[in-house]
């Protein structure tokens, strides 16, 4: 097998990419349903109507895709400078603690702000928490030259542990009834509802937001075309000058501090308090949705909705029909390896001989 | 606390719980360390064992034999390898996603065939598992079960095809100069592959252990980062066999000294705090080797006929 590079990837050939990759993720996934014994026309036309068919669908569907677009983003900054950020998930808990520890925990007796300024002192606290759980491994890898994807990995366990340790502890919520929840966020600080009767909040604007900002800061500015430069080929990089150890750092940052908004909006949005089972693996899901958005943050937020109406849909399909809820993972997953070959067939012949 | 600590170390249960807890890390560590020997890292592991844990105890469960049992995982390991070597050999894939890319499909798969198999249990299904080597006679050898055996033999076999066989020459030198390689006649692709899929099967074996001996029935979640850790044990080993071995059973260790301080009043420390200690343990690890450690030259770099 060989590989040889097209000229130039025709734009054509650019979009039908994803859309060749989804057609075999929804083939492939076909034979799991039929291995279910249910009918698959029925089972897919549950799961996009239960992700995509009403206005409750699409307000599920949204709610969901919050996090993922900043998860997404975390990644799809990082990966971009071949920083390889496993540990969204980490950062994603690490930025909500810290969002109820500004905004909860002191109940007014420490900070005794107006809510507008202790809203912002609350996601600064996220951003800076995610933030910095990412600016470890970088630095780890920059000084020492530590393999950041196994540290980012095994800081997800630690920073698990460390979410349960508080909630049995100084966080703990006394009102829970032994029910392992932090205590809750001051009510003035919660995210406005976008819609009346639905549970999307403002907090999907702030992510769509902040992709816009990476987007044009990748583009428009010096640092975005650094951290190409050392995600394109880092000994060019520092070659031409650019500084690639305090580059990597400065994406690690805003890596980290995405995953760790996405933390503190899910908490000022959706819960109210933290719990250990807040997100069901968004920081690994976010790796997916950057990878389908081909590292582009615009395609990040489109990618989200996509995952999160599969996610959606596939909850509300398993409670009509008789095919479990993990086809969600299966579809995701063979849609992030399809997206990689078709990725990959765009810019080569893939020659058998 | 000293007294605790000598008489924990007196113990022959403390030895046994050690050798048991590294038993799935040798399996697991051997397994990546065969991917990375010729290049290719291999972040599959994680949800490898989780797909080798649940095909090997299904194949026990629908009344298969037990080494029948690992031998479904081993293959079923072998599978995803094959996937994966495709995906970062001939295609040359990004290593790092590619394997996370596996891991997301065969726990979303295992996850999947469990419940599809299992629709309705609230309770996981439980199988006879290993039994113990009492008739060995040795304190604690004979608290383990044969496949505690294997993964030890395992560790010597694999140094002697690495060190002292062509193929293992030739595996090495696709790990290190693939250009070299090639020179010499040798198939990079097929070396890097075959490679994979062996190293692959051992981490499904490594799963297996999990339901076919340590525990008997199968459950979300069993694995836990088992996988990350062999990852993190193979840098620490500096990507050889011997070192493997004493990596995991130095791991097993401390985890299992953890456990024991835990039950214990030594510490006012929550749990949490002991359950954290193997994963910083590793982190810790991994930065005092990494300086000094010697990769394999082609670890992490495609190989593409006639380019440099």
């Amino acid at each position: 097998m060989r590989l040889e590079a097209r000229g130039a990837v025709s734009p054509a050939m650019a979009l039908a990419a994803p859309v060749v990759a989804v057609a075999f993720t929804l083939a492939v996934a076909a034979l799991f349903v039929a291995w279910a014994g249910a009918p698959v026309g029925r089972t897919y036309a549950l799961i996009f109507e239960g992700g995509f068919g009403s206005r409750f669908a699409w307000s599920e569907t949204l709610t969901r895709a919050t996090p993922l677009i900043l998860t997404g983003l975390a990644a799809a900054i990082a990966f971009r400078a071949r920083l390889y950020n496993i540990g969204a998930e980490g950062q994603l808990y690490a930025g909500a603690l810290a969002a109820v520890a500004v905004g909860g925990l002191h109940g007014g007796t420490g900070f005794d702000l107006p809510p507008a300024l202790l809203l912002v002192a609350m996601f600064a606290a996220a951003a800076l928490a995610g933030g910095l759980l990412m600016a470890l491994p970088a630095f780890a890898k920059t000084r020492f030259g530590v393999d950041e994807v196994v540290t980012t990995l095994l800081l997800n366990f630690i920073v698990l542990l460390f979410v349960s340790m508080m909630l049995d502890g100084p966080m703990k919520d006394p009102a829970a009834m032994g029910w392992p929840q932090s205590v809750a966020l001051r009510e003035e600080l919660e995210l406005p509802k976008l819609v009346e009767r639905t549970r999307v909040h403002a907090g999907l604007l702030i992510a769509i937001g902040l992709a816009v900002l990476s987007w044009t800061a990748m583009r428009a500015t010096t640092f975005g075309f650094e951290v190409r430069a050392v995600g394109a080929n880092p000994r060019a990089a520092r070659f031409a000058g650019v500084p690639v150890a305090r580059t990597l750092l400065l994406v690690a940052l805003a890596s980290g501090a995405a995953a760790g908004l996405g933390g503190a909006i899910e908490v000022a949005g959706r819960t109210g308090y933290v719990t250990l089972d807040m997100s069901p693996g968004y920081g690994y899901t976010g790796i997916v949705i950057a990878m389908l958005a081909g590292l582009n943050p615009l395609g990040v937020v489109a990618a989200a909705v996509f995952v999160a109406g599969v996610l959606v849909g596939a909850d509300s399909m398993s409670r009509a029909a008789s095919v479990p809820t993990y086809i969600a993972d299966v579809i995701v997953a063979v849609a992030l390896i399809a997206m990689l070959v078709a990725a990959l067939a765009a810019r080569y012949r893939i020659r058998l001989r | 606390m000293l007294d605790a600590l000598a008489s924990m170390l007196a113990n022959a249960d403390f030895w046994s719980a050690v050798l048991r807890i590294a038993t799935p890390l040798v399996f697991g560590t051997v397994g990546v360390l065969l991917c990375e020997r010729v290049g290719v890292l291999n972040l599959g592991i994680e949800g490898i064992m989780v797909a080798g844990a649940f095909t090997g105890w299904l194949a026990v469960h629908a009344g298969a034999g037990l080494w029948t049992g690992v031998l479904v995982a081993a293959v079923t390991g072998a599978l995803f390898g094959l996937l994966h070597g495709i995906l970062t050999v001939p295609l040359a894939l990004s290593q790092h996603v590619s394997g996370l890319g596996i891991t997301m499909f065969a726990t979303a798969v295992a996850y999947y065939a469990y419940r599809v198999s299992f629709p309705n249990v609230s309770t996981p299904p439980t199988i006879a598992t290993f039994a113990e080597m009492s008739w060995l006679g040795v304190p604690v050898l004979a608290a383990q079960t044969p496949m505690t055996l294997v993964a030890i033999a395992l560790v010597p076999l694999v140094a002697w095809v690495l060190y002292r066989t062509p193929l293992g020459l030739a595996l090495r030198m696709v790990g290190e100069n693939p250009a070299a390689a090639e020179g010499q006649g040798l198939s990079v692709y097929a070396l890097r592959i075959g490679s994979i899929a062996a190293g692959s099967a051992l981490m499904g074996v490594a799963g297996a252990f999990l339901t076919l001996s340590a525990f008997n029935s199968f459950f979300f979640n069993m694995v836990n980062g088992r996988g990350w850790i062999c990852v993190a044990l193979v840098v620490f080993a500096g990507w050889r066999p011997g070192k493997a071995l004493f990596g995991a059973l130095l791991f097993a260790f401390f985890d299992a000294m953890q456990l024991r301080l835990q039950q214990s009043d030594a510490g006012a420390l929550p749990y949490q705090a002991w359950l954290m200690l193997p994963y910083v343990l590793s982190i810790l690890a991994l930065v005092a080797v990494a300086r000094r450690a010697s990769y394999p030259q082609a670890l992490m770099r495609p190989y593409r006929k006639g380019e440099r």
